[in-house]
């Protein structure tokens, strides 16, 4: 296990550095000067030299770049150009508002996905299946936004059930982490149909069978164990994807997370919002694929032999 | 994909078939659309505005009185120039790449395919947002936002593709019998990585819409008062609560265009019978 842990947070060392490089390089090749897109459109000259020359603007940019990750890794992101607030603190506060989100979703996901894809595959080619597979398709075309429109439209708007927007209760949580599922639902659904139906396939399920198990004993307790190893991996890369592409569904119902806030720094060229955001959630995404592929491998001893 | 058996077993799958059939309807209303609409998307008339389906307006009319439906109908056009342009451009770009690291080799291989590897670990979504930070807003920007972020899933197939190909007996053939890199690539390698590439294609059409427009959406992709659907969806969303037939009818192309292509991608996928799962969403 520990080579092949070894292996993987090298691995994750890659791409932390290919992260930094990239929310540096923002400042590097967004167009115009970034001294003066951060001193801010009425600023006298000297203010902007002298803002270059406190941000270093004015050295190599290796030099500009070891001093970028020295004062990240410090926890220093920067001010934001708009509210003048260090971008850590809007950054926690936000993060912490984008993974709550995101974990709703992920377990509205499962607990729709993980038994629709298990039946689909018991039921193979029955009504049942057709539906299942029918629905997934349908859920992985549906386009976030406009899903997320139409369930206020018809669930705030019409029925007056569940706020449109904002974060003030539990209650504001639940149009958006729907909206934010039905992408997972759909994947998870769709993988734990063809997961079960290669496990049903195999010879200790037909040994179960022959020796006169239950039905529901045979799926529940020998199918299901095995079925579930490779779901962890797809799972676990719904997460990375619930915290990277929520952008979407947090703008369309106001929801204060990380993707709102770059999005609206992105509109206002606030470029260390930018940075710091694009940094926090690459990383961590990064970071949830990490500890997926080691609970991959601490579950099956093949991965991390081959 | 010439002749006759892939083609039949296409129009045998029946998932297959819905997805050509919407598939073809899309191309049919892009390129026909004008000609099936009489109002202009851009004419305002401001005796009939947000005007529910009416036998006049089939799918009403929006804040400035335009007509939803000549809207979302030369919006097809406009979907299909983005998808196809930043498909094509990640199919070239990705594909290339792939295809010449799979069958070069080496130390341009390990290089190749390890960046590829860093471009999958990051969120893809988060991707295109850095490029059109970087590029600006803009309907050009938007293709090349999306094209990046296809670009990987092209390079691993193109990849995968051209490494099973090397130790083939006819590649080992041209090869002895010494002829060009280039002519092995174009007569020999291609050829035969053209169907998982063009199953891949079919599927990122699938993806390239979703993200165009929700980048459009967004604001950041083609602007107002473009009809793109996206777009229409971000101004409509004011107007949801009394005329939500301005969301309606946008979103239900998007999703219908995307259904179209999910499902022709699936089809050809069983037909050449190939394991193309994608972990990326």
């Amino acid at each position: 296990m520990l080579p092949y842990l070894a292996r993987r947070v090298a691995a994750l060392g890659v791409v932390l550095f290919a992260v930094s490089v990239i929310a540096f390089g923002i400042l590097q090749l967004i167009p115009g000067d970034p001294a003066a897109l951060m001193a801010g459109v009425d600023a006298q000259p000297a203010e902007v030299e002298r803002l270059r020359a406190e941000l270093g603007l004015d050295r190599p940019a290796p030099v500009q770049y070891v001093r970028y990750v020295r004062r990240v890794v410090t926890g220093d992101f920067g001010r934001s150009l708009r509210s003048h607030q260090p971008v850590v603190m809007d950054l926690a506060t936000r993060f912490r508002a984008s993974l709550f989100l995101a974990s709703v979703s992920l377990a509205v996901a499962l607990v729709i996905g993980l038994p629709a894809g298990i039946a689909a595959a018991v039921w193979r080619t029955s009504p049942w299946d057709t539906a299942i597979t029918t629905a997934s398709v349908l859920g992985a075309s549906m386009p976030p936004f406009w899903l997320g429109l139409i369930l206020i439209g018809f669930f705030s708007v019409r029925l007056g059930w569940l706020p449109t927007s904002g974060y003030e209760g539990s209650e504001y949580v639940v149009l958006p982490a729907v909206t934010l599922a039905a992408f997972s639902v759909a994947t998870i659904a769709r993988t734990a149909r063809s997961c079960m139906l290669d496990v049903l396939g195999d010879d200790y399920v037909r040994t179960a069978r022959a020796k006169g198990l239950a039905e529901a004993v045979v799926v529940g307790k020998h199918a299901l164990k095995n079925a579930v190893i490779p779901l962890v991996a797809v799972v676990g890369l719904q997460f990375g994807y619930l915290l990277g592409a929520s952008a979407v569904t947090e703008t369309v119902f106001t929801w204060p997370g990380v993707g709102l806030l770059l999005v609206d720094a992105i509109k206002h060229r606030d470029l260390p919002v930018i940075q710091g955001a694009v940094l926090l959630v690459a990383a961590s995404f990064a970071l949830v694929n990490l500890l997926v592929d080691v609970l991959y491998a601490s579950l099956d001893p093949r991965i991390r032999l081959s | 994909m010439k002749g006759g058996p892939a083609t039949g077993r296409l129009l045998r799958h029946r998932a297959g078939v819905v997805g050509l059939g919407i598939t073809a309807l899309f191309l049919l209303v892009s390129l026909a659309g004008p000609a099936l609409v009489s109002v202009q998307p851009m004419e305002t008339n401001f005796r009939a505005i947000l005007k529910p389906p009416s036998a006049a307006h089939w799918f009403g009319t929006d804040e400035l009185g335009r007509d939803v439906l000549s809207r979302v109908v030369y919006g097809a056009r406009i979907s299909l120039e983005l998808v196809l342009a930043a498909v094509a451009l990640a199919l070239l770009a990705g594909g290339g790449l792939g295809i010449w690291a799979g069958f070069r080799g080496g130390a341009g291989e390990m290089v190749a395919m390890r960046a590829i590897d860093v471009l999958l670990a990051l969120p893809g979504f988060l991707i295109a947002l850095v490029a059109i930070t970087i590029l600006g807003v803009g309907t050009v920007n938007l293709v090349i936002a999306v094209a990046i972020y296809s670009v990987p899933a092209f390079a691993r197939v193109g990849h995968a593709a051209a490494l099973a190909l090397r130790p083939a007996e006819f590649v080992q053939a041209a090869i002895s019998q010494g002829a060009t890199e280039a002519r092995i690539l174009s007569r020999h390698v291609l050829p035969n990585v053209l169907s998982p590439l063009i199953v891949q294609a079919s599927l990122r059409m699938a993806t390239a819409l979703l993200l165009a427009s929700s980048l459009s959406f967004l604001g950041l992709g083609v602007q107002p008062p473009v009809p793109e659907w996206g777009a229409m969806l971000a101004n409509g969303r004011s107007y949801l609560s009394t005329s939500p037939h301005v969301v309606l009818f946008p979103g239900l192309a998007i999703m219908l265009v995307t259904l179209g292509f999910n499902l022709l991608g699936d089809g050809l996928r069983d037909i050449f019978d190939l394991c193309l799962r994608s972990s990326q969403p």
